[in-house]
This record gives C-alpha cells, structure tokens and sequence, in this order.
C-alpha cells in the first residue's frame, strides 16, 4: 500500500486542481461582475473604478495570478478531456442517459470551457486593448473606459457574441461551481442539495448579470 | 412501458457479437418470440440461445452467475443504460414487462479500455481485482473475534460503511460513466474500510495505492456527472466518492512516502 506518484499525475490531483483553480476564478468573474455595476451609476462611476484598479500597481500581481489561474484551469482540462477519451476506445452504439444524472452542463463542460476561452481572447482585445480615449475627471487624467465599452456594444454582433459566451459561461459554472466542492471532497448530504442549487443560482447571476450589463450599454447608444 | 402478463411478446434484438477479444465485432439482428413479461432479461436472453443452438448457430455469451441480483456478473448495456431502464435494478432482476411487444432492444457489452470484451457480451473485469489487490483489505491482524461491546461503531458509520459494502462490484459505474471512470467502485470499496476502526488506520495510504492503480489500469476520470449513482444497480451514492478525494488529499499532504 504505497504510493511513488506525484500528487498532480494522478485523476485526483487533477480533478482538485482543477477544483481549486475553477472556484477561485468563480470568484474572479463575481468580483468583475460586482465591479462593472458601476456602469449602471454612470461614466464618471465606471471610469474612476476602472483608473483604482489599473492605476494600482498590484493589478500586474492578480494579473499575473489570473494568467496562471486560467492556464492551469486549461491545462489540466485538456489532460483530464485526452484521457477520458482514451478511456473509452470505442464508443457504444446506443447510450442513453438516465435522466437522474448527468445535466446538460455537466455534459457539455468542455465546450462551454472552449468558447469562454475563445470569448475570453475576444474580450480582452476589443475593451481592454480597445480604442483608447482620455478623459479628465475632477482633474485626473484617466482612460475613458466607459466610451470604448458603450461604443463596442453599438455593434449587434459584438453584443450576440457577448450575450452567447456570458449565458454559456453561466452553464459551465452552475455544473462547474458545486462540482468543485465534490472534488475537493466537501460532500456532506445537508448541504450538498443546497449547494447545487446555489451552483445553479450563480449561474443565473452570471448570466443574466453580465448580459443586463451588455444590453444596457447598447441601448445607452440610443437605440 | 409494461405489458398484460399474460399476453406473449415479440421482440427484435440488436446484439453485440464479437468472437474473441482480436475480432472486430458488429451489431447483429435477433427476432425472438414468445416472450413472457414474467421472464427475466436473461431469461429472454436463454431463450434467445436456445433458439440459436436449435438452428445451429453460435449462442450469445454473457456473464451471469446468482441470478438473484447479487453477485454483479450480469453486465449488459441495455437500450444504451447499465442493466437497462429500471433504478437500481441488475440484468437479471429486470424483467420483460419493463418492455413492450414490437420493441427493438439493443445489447452491449460494457466499454471501457480496462474491461476489454472477451466474446459477445462478457468483457474481463479483472481490472477492479487488481485495484482490490491494491490496497481493499485490512493487513492489521485482527486475532480471534472481540467482545461485541470492545470496539464500539456508531450507527450512522455503520449504516454507511454497510452501504458502500452494497457494491457488487459489476462495474456498472464504469460502462454508465461518460469517461469510463471507476471512481464510484473505488471509494465504495474505500468508504466501507475507511468508515470502520479496523480499516480506517490504513485509510489515506489504502487510497493512494487504490486510486494510483486505478489510473494506471487506464480508467477515466470523474466529472461530477453522477450518471455513475444514477445506473447503480446498488444505488452507490456519489458521497463516497468525495470522502475518497478528502482521504486521497489527506494522504497526498500528509504522507511521508
């Protein structure tokens, strides 16, 4: 009963990483959600929480902490994915799901993960690496933030894309935000069912939180 | 579903065949008649053979052995589920009546790289043998039987660690399991030591050596799907499989090896 493999090579340790890394970058799309509210409050609002956080110079820190949460995230999903696939060499002519178990997001985890990822690249380049204006506020020169987001969302596709992505990504965490605490072994049958159901509530909030934002900003373009 | 008792049926089969575990294998094409809904599934699949032998043709292997729902011998994808539509019911305990006369039913051997098909419908499940050779057992020398009161268990462990015992071991997670993962057969194997004083000393080192096996023998790994608790034929909650990752983690910070 001895073991002589490194913790990460094994189905488990991958399944926590992947658990750790997923809930705390839960915690990050909670934070940007909470934090781009300020857009409902107005352009000066949004930009002054915009300059607080670039202006700080740990924002390079938890950037580079996010680089590292979302790379391990993948990484370990494409492991994980490779070798679910050789575990089934051939497939079975029917298969049928039991309807008590696995979830449309539970099934479809990898897809949902790959167009969050293929948003994710969209994303950053059309607003953080967006068209830059300036503006004063209250004698502060910062980056007029909120125009280049009101200006991005004018454009239908644009805001079909964000909607698409944000509503997927709302899938992959109500499997993927309980799921986490399963593999991490914090199953306890009082708060599972609970937990499950606030997996599916956080998935709501962040779909219907971040497309209420999209869909603001492009009615904010006089539409 | 269901059907009169009494009413004979006629069913179509699509079957695996496979002649050794080198053959390529196909679906082929069964009719079987008079059919009662009081039979067994693998009572049809006996009259199905008979009917085979009499024309000369090659009979359908498929592993069975009590017949009485407890010795997880009788695996068999039906209609793409483990051991068919009904909850927590094996091959053998499902009945006809659960179809319909006129029904096509297809039948598959479990597919997973760790249980390769040895003919027809029986595959080698030996793999869960080497992962019990492992670490699923106690080495501590127990001696001769104790006093009943000299090592108390509370009810709520015992009820659990006999719950996870319930797994016969017939590999119905894994062919469920989009991944083909064995996770809910190792932590029930592992929950029903780890739950008990006598297994529980060993608990983090019997987890690291099982799950190591486990992934050497090229099983998947689990996504929380649950679709493994849901074709259980014993009804292995999931639960265990998270007391497993919690002993696994516990092994993984704290061994000295």
């Amino acid at each position: 009963m001895t073991s002589k493999k490194c913790s990460t090579s094994t189905s488990i340790g991958k399944k926590q990483i992947m658990g750790v890394t997923g809930l705390l970058l839960c915690g990050f799309v909670l934070t940007h959600l909470l934090g781009n509210l300020t857009l409902f409050i107005g352009s000066d609002a949004f930009n002054k929480y915009s300059h607080a956080l670039t202006s700080n110079p740990l924002i390079y820190l938890a950037e580079v902490g996010l680089v590292i949460l979302f790379f391990s995230h993948i990484v370990m999903a494409i492991k994980l994915t490779r070798e679910n696939k050789a575990a089934r060499p051939t497939d079975y002519y029917m298969r049928t799901k039991s309807g008590r178990g696995s979830t449309f997001a539970s099934s479809t985890m990898i897809y949902s993960g790959v167009i969050t990822l293929i948003f994710l690249i969209i994303h950053i380049n059309g607003l953080k690496f967006g068209t830059h204006y300036d503006t004063n506020i209250a004698g502060v020169e910062m980056r007029d933030i909120y125009r280049t987001t009101i200006e991005y969302f004018q454009a239908p596709l644009h805001l079909a894309i964000y909607l698409i992505a944000v509503i997927t990504l709302g899938i992959h965490v109500s499997h993927g935000f309980w799921s986490a605490f399963q593999s991490l072994g914090l199953n306890h049958p009082k708060y599972m069912p609970k937990l499950r159901c606030a997996s599916v509530l956080f998935g709501l909030l962040i779909a219907i939180g971040f497309s209420t934002l999209a869909i603001y900003c492009y009615l904010q373009g006089g539409h | 579903m269901g059907g009169n008792s009494t009413e004979k049926m006629s069913l179509k089969l699509k079957v695996w065949r496979q002649k050794n575990n080198k053959d390529k294998g196909a679906m082929v094409d069964y009719t079987v008649d008079n059919i009662s809904p009081d039979m067994s599934f693998l009572e049809m699949m006996d009259t199905l053979n008979s009917k085979l032998v009499k024309e000369k043709g090659d009979s359908i292997a498929f592993d069975h052995d009590c017949r009485e729902g407890i010795c997880g011998m009788c695996s068999m994808m039906i209609n793409g589920q483990a051991h068919g539509p009904e909850a927590e019911t094996t091959t053998c305990q499902l009945h006809m009546r659960k179809f319909k006369d006129g029904d096509t039913i297809v039948v598959e051997p479990w597919r997973a790289k760790a249980f390769p098909v040895l003919k027809d419908l029986m595959v080698d499940r030996g793999a869960f043998d080497q992962i019990m050779a492992a670490g699923g057992f106690v080495n501590i020398n127990t001696g001769n039987p104790q006093d009943a009161n000299a090592i108390l268990i509370g009810q709520e462990n015992a009820e659990l660690a006999m719950d996870a015992a319930a797994c016969i071991g017939c590999g119905a997670c894994v062919a469920s399991c989009k991944n083909a993962s064995a996770m809910l057969f190792v932590s029930a194997k592992i929950s029903q030591l780890a739950l008990l004083p006598q297994g529980a000393i060993e608990s983090e080192a019997r987890t690291q050596a099982m799950v190591e096996k486990m992934d050497e023998l090229g099983f998947g790994n689990c996504t929380n799907e649950a679709e493994c608790e849901a074709q259980c034929p014993k009804g292995i909650k999931i639960e265990n499989i998270a007391r497993m990752n919690r002993e696994w983690f516990k092994g993984a910070i704290g061994s000295r090896k």
